[in-house]
């Protein structure tokens, strides 16, 4: 029904497994490190986080925990956008290609 | 018809319970009957009867039964998975955790998010293209169908257990303290319902309560932060302001606390929520529901979205509770605050009530009754979810691959899923009120461990290494499940807390095993898979370029039923 070699010599084929790989392992890699950062910031400095902002009660742990979620959901906003618009389309042409 | 009469009968015998367990109300642990949340929680299950009934008139292949017909739209399934995520346990549990630590609550809000991407990034397309109805359909796809199919029902039915139980616990215990109930008719109830959504209406009826709970969730905790910030002129630095000043911690509040109390055991419980969450069944499940692979990646956006939202509004309310719970005599424990002299401590019905009482203070019994009708609602819809993922594992994975080897007929397939959804429901029933006092918290967190350290490394290795074979996958999601198990039982939370031996003698001083099960489990899939020269592996591994194809461009892939 498909053919398997044909496909995978599809340079958009290609193109697709390129961008969505380097993409989604980046994008990955950039929340491990954060994520860990911030766990390992919980773990061996925890005064660091209780340090005061300004002369109030708020601590700098705060922006930053709130940043890491805001920064889950950035990411992923970054993945979809791109993907809706160069993933589909190399799809539908590999799709349309390779129809026989 | 036969089916509109049988949901009649159902609901027939729900309403006298109410009746009945009103009239046998006596003091203790339980309020008085709360008639404004009685009413809310019988609105909201006969609106849900009604979509189970329509749900049930257009649920007749497997398809529809499993997976909705893969008709859920990316915006629908994004809020129900953020509603199977946003459990009773999350919503109470985080903003109990606030109120009693404050920032520590935070840290486990983070943890339980930033999964989400990395199941965006590498997980979510990949499933919709390789996939039909359950998860082991796209780690048996290239592998032996029957080892595979059995290791991934074990972890699936495993995972399910634990959520299982400690999601009936809460709830018996919740709907006690929330509705003046006996525990055994709150367990009961929960079950009896589970039952019925899920054997008449399948997964179009599952996914439609998630949504409705989800958006009633929402708005909810949207309104009580939006009234605790009111109260203090929309400045998060007056609320801090205040409630340092109120909380026994005074400004170790707003910094990490005790919860995390060694690094390792910080790092391995932030693996096991991190990846825990990329492998527990229902979640997972809810990837093919939707028409295809663009439709699975924009869910996760708004699931993401909508999660994150709620952490940060829980964080809001734990706060709001600490500021305004611990201070009122009317939401607190006399005699405890007399012993104690702190309001933290004396709150009524314990920590997890912290946002329930909120609800009184900012909004009145009248709203009280809302949180009171959602946060029963919520439990009702996870424990479905579950059910419906742990039926479809028996049905789909046991029943229909491995014991009719793909030659099932779908009918049959269905019936068997339905019978396993009620065994499934009375045994949760059963196992809820045998471990009414025990303590259940470490179940979620071993549900989990196991999540992360059987089911993940699974699937994440199915997808991406050609290399993997099935004997590997076998060998090293045993040895994953079975660390993960081990692991828990010698943690301290159970060693000590459970079990009773004495402090400091837990064998293996980690909370959450995820650091070193999740390590042998993928050390196991990688050694067990080079060193396996069978024949099986040779297929194994020159499967592994169709699937790549297949599951990059959806080439293949199952499409959606029309309706």
């Amino acid at each position: 029904m498909i053919n398997l070699a044909r496909i995978e010599r599809d340079p958009n084929y290609r193109e697709l497994v390129r961008r969505r790989s380097s993409l989604g392992w980046g994008l990955s890699l950039v929340m491990l490190v954060v994520y860990f950062g911030f766990i390992v910031l919980v773990a061996y400095a925890p005064k660091f986080l209780g340090t005061p902002l300004g002369s109030g009660v708020m601590t700098i742990g705060i922006p930053i925990g709130l940043s890491v979620i805001a920064l889950a959901f950035i990411l992923t906003g970054i993945y979809v956008r791109r993907a809706n618009s160069s993933y589909d389309v190399l799809v539908r042409k590999i799709v349309e290609e390779n129809r026989s | 018809m036969k089916k509109i009469s049988w949901l009649l009968t159902i609901f027939l015998i729900v309403i006298p319970t109410f009746a009945l367990a009103a009239g046998s109300v006596e003091g203790g642990s339980k309020q008085a009957v709360n008639w404004s949340a009685i009413g809310m929680f019988v609105g909201f299950v006969m609106l849900t009867l009604f979509i189970t009934y329509w749900a049930a008139k257009r649920t007749a292949s497997a398809a529809d039964f499993y997976s909705a017909g893969g008709g859920i739209t990316g915006f629908q399934n994004g809020l129900a998975i953020a509603g199977d995520y946003m459990s009773a346990a999350s919503f109470l549990g985080i903003s109990g955790l606030v109120y009693t630590s404050g920032y520590d609550g935070l840290i486990y809000s983070v943890g339980w998010l930033v999964g989400w991407p990395i199941v965006t990034f590498l997980i979510a397309e990949q499933l919709r293209n390789l996939g039909k109805f359950t998860f082991a359909d796209v780690t048996s796809f290239r592998l032996g169908q029957t080892d595979i199919r059995i290791l991934a029902a074990c972890g699936s039915l495993v995972t399910v257990a634990f959520y299982l139980i400690a999601q009936m616990v809460g709830a018996g215990k919740l709907i006690q303290l929330l509705f003046g109930l006996d525990y055994w008719i709150a367990v009961v109830l929960v079950g009896g319902l589970m039952m019925v959504y899920v054997t008449f209406g399948g997964m179009k009826a599952t996914t439609w309560v998630q949504i409705i709970k989800a958006v009633l969730l929402l708005a909810g905790a949207t309104f009580m932060a939006g009234a605790v910030l009111y109260k203090f002129g929309f400045s998060p630095e007056a609320l801090f302001a205040k409630a340092t000043e109120v909380h026994p911690k005074k400004l170790a509040i707003m910094e990490p606390g005790t919860l995390i109390s060694n690094p390792l055991s910080a790092i391995s419980l932030g693996l096991a929520l991190m990846f825990g969450t990329a492998g527990l069944p229902h979640i997972l499940m809810r990837f093919f529901t939707v028409k295809d692979a663009q439709a699975a990646r924009k869910s996760v956006f708004y699931a993401t979205g909508f999660i994150g939202y709620f952490y940060i509004l829980t964080f809001i309310i734990g706060f709001g509770a600490i500021t305004l719970v611990s201070t009122d005599a009317l939401f607190l424990d006399g005699s405890i605050l007399e012993k104690t002299k702190s309001g933290i401590a004396a709150i009524k019905g314990g920590s997890n009530m912290a946002a329930i009482h909120l609800a009184n203070a900012v909004g009145g019994n009248l709203f009280l009754g809302f949180i009171s009708a959602v946060a029963f609602a919520t439990i009702l819809a996870v424990v479905s979810g579950l059910a419906l993922a742990g039926a479809s594992s028996i049905s789909h994975d046991l029943y229909g691959m491995v014991i009719k080897g793909g030659a099932a007929n779908e009918q049959d397939e269905i019936r068997v899923s339905k019978i396993a959804t009620l065994v499934l429901g009375v045994l949760a029933i059963f196992l809820g009120i045998v471990f009414e006092n025990q303590n259940v918290a470490f179940m979620v967190g071993l549900a989990f461990a196991i999540a992360a350290s059987c089911n993940f490394p699974v699937l994440v290795m199915s997808i991406f290494w050609k290399g993997l074979t099935t004997r590997g996958a076998l060998v090293g999601g045993f040895l994953g499940l079975v660390s993960a198990v081990v692991g828990v039982v010698l943690s301290p939370a159970v060693w000590e807390a459970t079990l009773g031996y004495a402090k400091g003698s837990a064998p293996i001083k980690l909370d959450n095993p995820a650091l070193f099960s999740m390590a042998i489990a993928f050390a196991g899939i990688w050694l067990f898979s080079i060193l396996d020269r069978s024949k099986r592996a040779s297929i194994d591994r020159d499967g592994f370029d169709a699937q790549f194809v297949r599951s990059q461009t959806g080439i293949g892939a199952a499409s959606a039923t029309t309706h």
